[in-house]
């Protein structure tokens, strides 16, 4: 008889055992994750109930917490972003995968990527010395600041605030709602396009009525991904948004965000139910971001496994 | 078909296809907008000082960060260290070992992880490590960093494993080598390369992150090189308190520093994309 640990059964034990506990990592740090958020805000949790969310008065000094004005500034924001950044995303996601030139397409395709690198904070500081002057100057000053009349468009103009905001979060998610969508577009079968060119179609044609329908849910999922990074940015927003905590149509007021709540006031909270809140606050964002993700990525899945795709 | 019909389609045609063209050339623009602002500022204050000075007392002139450069690199040295090896773990298990439900399931949790705001997973961390330990530290902010990097690795070295052809593993299945030394010798070789480019996208990821850094390491003045004894700086922290402070010279630092965080970013991005085309 052999030893057992002569043959190679107890080694591939072993490393079995050791890949299948990293494998396993990746779930208990997500569950670890939900746990931990979830224990450290429940004195916020018991003390306020679900009057955290729809409370709209957020007041440490009167130890007063309502996550809605954040909330909103949350939801607002993004919705700037994806109207702005949509449009011009799907348009060069087109271009890069539709009508450029191969020499040209590589190196887009980089420089798109590049700006998805680019660090939070390099554009939040972008954001403060350039965007915000242009902002306040050229935007809510001249041409949006005669619209005054729409609630919208009324309010003091210092350029920070949710517009500002909105824009800088705009330039964040351009590049990786591009990215996804160019992937997405170029899984559609060149059999599809070849039909509608035979048709007699214009390339535009074929676009629009060949390569979009047929990803179409791939890309509400790339849109969707978009939103989910737009939801939890932090550092860029936290910089330009300008820490204002009401609820009122006005771009130009200064707002916050969940994730600018956090990051701006987290250092500065200095008692209990303070720093619940806040991680309460992280939490409502996590359960918003997870959701969105879960449903963007069933979306994106769908069309990288469904089986008319055949990758040529 | 009319003339006018024609005519329409084809105006739309190519009306259409330079709107495209115009968004493609928009989102480049807006890069090129940015990076200019950064080159412009940030060579202008750029000096060797700031690399070899530390921080000197606000609205004082010179000073540097090398404090902060210092802290970066041994924050992000600690989650390479963390999260690299737990990546490929992960990855090696998706490709290898997983059956498909259990496989399909840390797929998707992966995915999902990835797209979890990097500030939440600061909490996580300051509830996790910082509030057990008692206090803020270079180990804290390392493993936020790897908590972030781990997702993108898993599922960046699953995919690079998975390029890897079956015949080679048969073939040295066939040998009678054993399954694990299989995957150490003759499958994690072979996508070497891949695994690598994998690495270094996740670091440049780690390397510009902020929000967690202000919970984990929470900055410092001062040099620190203890990994575990208290507050470490680091250079997006510092670019963040230096931009959003009132003096000027702390501004123009802050641009020098995001030049040189910028160019690192790319740098390692850069390096990671020619290593796969040279395949």
């Amino acid at each position: 008889m052999r030893w057992p640990w002569r043959t190679g059964n107890t080694g591939d034990a072993i490393a079995r055992v050791i890949a299948v506990s990293l494998g396993l990592s990746v779930l208990v740090l997500a569950g670890l994750l939900i746990y931990e958020l979830i224990d450290k805000s429940w004195q916020s949790i018991s003390e306020f109930g679900l009057g955290f969310i729809t409370g709209t008065t957020w007041d440490p000094v009167a130890r007063e917490f309502g996550a809605a004005p954040a909330i909103y500034g949350t939801l607002v924001s993004s919705l700037i972003a994806l109207v702005l950044a949509v449009p011009v995303s799907l348009g060069a996601a087109i271009f890069l995968s539709e009508i450029a030139p191969p020499w040209l397409r590589n190196p887009f395709s980089f420089l798109v990527e590049m700006l998805a690198a680019l660090p939070s904070v390099v554009l939040g500081l972008w954001g403060i010395y350039v965007l915000i002057p242009w902002v306040r100057d050229f935007v809510e000053k001249s041409t949006l600041g005669h619209l005054s009349f729409i609630p919208l468009f009324s309010g003091p103009p210092f350029g920070l605030g949710m517009l500002a905001a909105g824009l800088i979060l705009s330039i964040m998610v351009l590049p990786i709602i591009t990215a996804i969508s160019r992937d997405v577009m170029l899984a559609v079968p060149t059999s599809q396009r070849e039909a509608m060119l035979a048709l007699g179609a214009t390339k535009w044609e074929v676009i629009s009525g060949a390569v979009l329908p047929y990803c179409r849910s791939g890309l509400v999922g790339a849109v969707i991904l978009g939103l989910g990074r737009a939801l939890g940015e932090t550092m860029a927003v936290t910089m330009v948004i300008g820490r204002g905590y009401n609820i009122t149509a006005s771009l130009f007021r200064p707002a916050s965000t969940a994730a600018s709540t956090v990051a701006s006031e987290f250092n500065e909270a200095s008692y209990g139910l303070y720093i619940s809140a806040l991680v309460e606050l992280a939490l409502i964002l996590l359960v918003i971001t997870l959701f969105v993700n879960i449903f963007a990525r069933l979306l994106v899945w769908r069309i990288a496994c469904s089986p008319g795709v055949i990758r040529e | 078909m009319s003339i006018s019909t024609y005519q329409r389609r084809r105006t739309t045609n190519s009306l259409m296809l330079s709107l495209c063209a115009v968004s493609a050339f928009l989102a480049v623009g807006v890069l090129v907008l940015i990076l200019g602002f950064v080159l412009a500022e940030g060579i202008s204050s750029l000096n060797i000082d700031l690399f070899t000075k530390m921080p000197v007392p606000e609205g004082e002139p010179g000073g540097g960060v090398a404090n902060s450069i210092v802290g970066s690199l041994i924050t992000i040295g600690l989650a390479a260290v963390i999260g690299i090896p737990i990546g490929i773990g992960a990855g090696i298990f998706l490709s290898e070992y997983a059956g498909h439900r259990l496989g399909d399931v840390i797929r998707f949790t992966a995915d999902v992880l990835t797209g979890v705001p990097s500030i939440v997973i600061g909490i996580f961390v300051y509830g996790l490590v910082v509030l057990r330990m008692g206090n803020f530290s270079a180990l804290a902010a390392g493993i936020a960093l790897a908590i972030i990097m781990l997702p993108i690795m898993a599922r960046s070295s699953e995919e690079m494993l998975r390029l890897v052809p079956h015949s080679q593993r048969e073939a040295a299945l066939a040998l009678g080598i054993s399954r694990w030394r299989t995957i150490l010798s003759v499958v994690i070789p072979v996508a070497q390369r891949g695994l690598v480019t994998g690495a270094l996208l996740a670091v440049a990821r780690a390397a510009g992150e902020t929000a967690p850094l202000l919970f984990t390491a929470l900055g410092n003045r001062f040099l620190s090189l203890s990994v575990t004894g208290g507050p470490i700086d680091a250079l997006p922290l510092r670019i963040y308190r230096y931009a959003t402070g009132p003096y000027s010279e702390q501004q123009q630092q802050a641009w020098a520093a995001s030049f040189v965080l910028v160019l690192t970013v790319f740098v390692i991005s850069l390096t990671a994309r020619l290593l796969l085309r040279r395949r």
